[in-house]
């Protein structure tokens, strides 16, 4: 019980260190297909430690949702890391305290304090860019249902522990259709959580045109720091998800013993730079949707996600 | 028949992403990226019809694969390239009757029905008929709609293509001893009409200068008045 409550923080800790070099990765990877340099992957955690150094402004206008966010956007995904295979493929300590569905949860409260903040200072920018968000948010639900229906549904459990198994045994499973579309609808959706292209630029510097980023435009120093972390690490929460559970649980750690675990976190991350080497392909070839082109883009998500849970039943 | 979880499991995968490029010819805006879906729906038949080959032991199936990916996957697109003329490969934005998400909530239902229709047709223990015939059935569905809601006239020729797609894999799971004659005569016919129409679509565009079906309309009511 002990070494799965420890194991269960080495996750957490995983997921909070390791996040700001996922991202550092794929913006160096994207720079390098541009025939651009492009800054260190340890970029990232330079520019967190220099916003943790500066000097916080917070507006008079505000209230206290706008000072609480940060810390919600932040410890959101780190729990739910502790509800996700990250590292092993047995149940840890706090793994039946919420299923898919609570995961999902999680992710979505965070996502509605920001919402909030970014209304809060009345920044015209920030009410556009919530607006926007929730908009994508609204049109990614469905998909989100439908995602888990089906493969709770094949696994007969909303634990995602135990979905996982479910792809690899016997290894035929990883070639049903259901499975390929279950994996391509969830890739879509992750797009489109994570505000990457084709959804949202997330390096573009014009308010207009921004919809994940404009909620962060009013923060600074260290609600800037949490929040750019916190979106840091939802990012590559959502990927373990991906990964871990809808595509494969190899390179997981099989055994409760501490040296697997340590073992699993350069395989599980070396999974993500694969995934990683695919979105940067993604997001090089592809431009971003105009606004009103995502309802496709996500519509055809959810389409995939219906046939593969028809293509199930039957 | 000896069916083994690999093979299954191979052709469910062909099967699978066979709809979803039948799908993806409803969806796409472009006329080029749907010659693409084409294309890639055409391998991923042949590729059903190789592993049942494989499979089952029928070599006429590796036939019917071959001459599929040589006729709709080599020779169609080449053809087509050179009959229509270079400036409707280059057009970006397809009208459409019925938009986006609408097609593709229609696609959606009609999927449904054809696993409504096909799976109860389908004996129990036979694991690839029980997937090529809904897929086969619904790509069939999903093209008639293309063919219904495009109004280019390429993207309606590769939609009306596209059915007998469809046809084809269900077919193959169904009659796999289907004589190798049908094949070839059906391949014969399908470029003989992909010959027609592309000679027919550049006359049309070298006369009138569109090949939007709607605006033709317009013009013969226009010249008859």
């Amino acid at each position: 019980m002990a070494a799965h409550m420890l194991f269960n923080v080495i996750q957490a800790l995983t997921v909070l260190l390791l996040s700001p070099l996922v991202k550092g990765v794929l913006d160096r990877w994207k720079e390098r297909v541009q025939s651009r340099r492009g800054p260190t992957i340890w970029q990232p955690y330079r520019d967190l430690w220099k916003l943790f150094q500066k000097d916080e402004v917070v507006s008079d206008q505000s209230s206290w949702i706008f000072r609480a966010t940060p810390y919600v956007v932040f410890t959101m995904p780190l729990f739910v890391t502790l509800l996700i295979p990250a590292l092993t493929t047995y149940p840890l300590f706090f793994a039946f305290m919420g299923d898919m569905l609570g995961a999902g949860f999680l992710l979505a409260f965070g996502g509605f304090f920001a919402a909030l903040a970014a209304v809060d200072t009345t920044n015209p920018y920030g009410a556009m860019g919530a607006s926007r968000t929730r908009m994508v948010g609204f049109l990614a639900e469905p998909v989100f249902i439908i995602v888990f229906f089906t493969i709770s549904f094949v696994a007969g459990s909303t634990i995602p522990y135990i979905v996982q198994q479910q792809w690899v045994s016997p290894p035929s499973n990883f070639f049903e259709p259901s499975h390929v579309l279950i994996m391509l609808a969830f890739l879509m959706l992750l797009l489109a959580e994570a505000g990457r292209i084709p959804v949202d630029s997330p390096s573009g510097h014009f308010e207009l045109a921004m919809i994940d980023e404009s909620k962060n435009l009013e923060y600074s120093g260290r609600g800037a720091a949490l929040m750019n972390w916190g979106g840091a690490m939802k990012f590559m929460v959502l990927q373990l998800v991906f990964l871990n559970v809808l595509v494969t649980p190899w390179g997981l750690a099989q055994t409760p013993s501490l040296a697997a675990v340590m073992l699993a976190i350069p395989l599980v991350f070396s999974k993500i730079l694969v995934l990683l080497a695919v979105l940067t392909v993604i997001e090089s070839s592809l431009a971003k949707l105009r606004l009103f082109r995502i309802t496709e883009f996500l519509g055809a998500a959810f389409v995939i996600a219906t046939v593969a849970m028809i293509t199930r039943i039957f | 028949m000896v069916q083994s979880a690999w093979a299954v499991a191979l052709n469910d995968l062909a099967g699978g992403l066979f709809l979803l490029t039948a799908v993806a010819l409803v969806v796409v805006r472009q006329v080029q990226a749907c010659l693409a879906a084409f294309v890639l729906e055409s391998v991923l038949l042949a590729a059903s019809a190789f592993i049942l080959a494989a499979a089952s032991g029928i070599p006429d199936l590796v036939a019917v694969g071959l001459i599929t990916i040589a006729v709709k996957a080599v020779l169609l697109p080449w053809l087509l390239r050179g009959t229509v003329p270079e400036e409707i490969y280059t057009r970006r934005e397809l009208s459409q009757l019925v938009n986006v998400p609408a097609s593709l909530l229609i696609a959606l239902a009609l999927t449904l029905a054809a696993y409504l229709i096909a799976v109860p047709l389908a004996p129990a223990q036979d694991a690839f008929i029980r997937v090529n015939l809904p897929i086969g059935l619904a790509g069939l569905f999903i093209s008639a709609l293309s063919l219904v809601t495009r109004r280019e006239a390429v993207p309606q020729l590769v939609g009306l293509l596209a059915m007998e797609n469809g046809a084809f894999l269900a077919g193959v799971s169904i009659a796999p001893d289907l004589p190798l004659i049908a094949e070839l005569a059906a391949s014969f016919d399908v470029l003989v009409i992909v010959l027609v129409m592309g000679i027919l679509t550049r006359a049309i565009h070298e006369h009138v200068g569109t090949t939007d079906i709607v605006e033709l309309v317009e013009r013969s009511d226009e010249e008859e008045l």
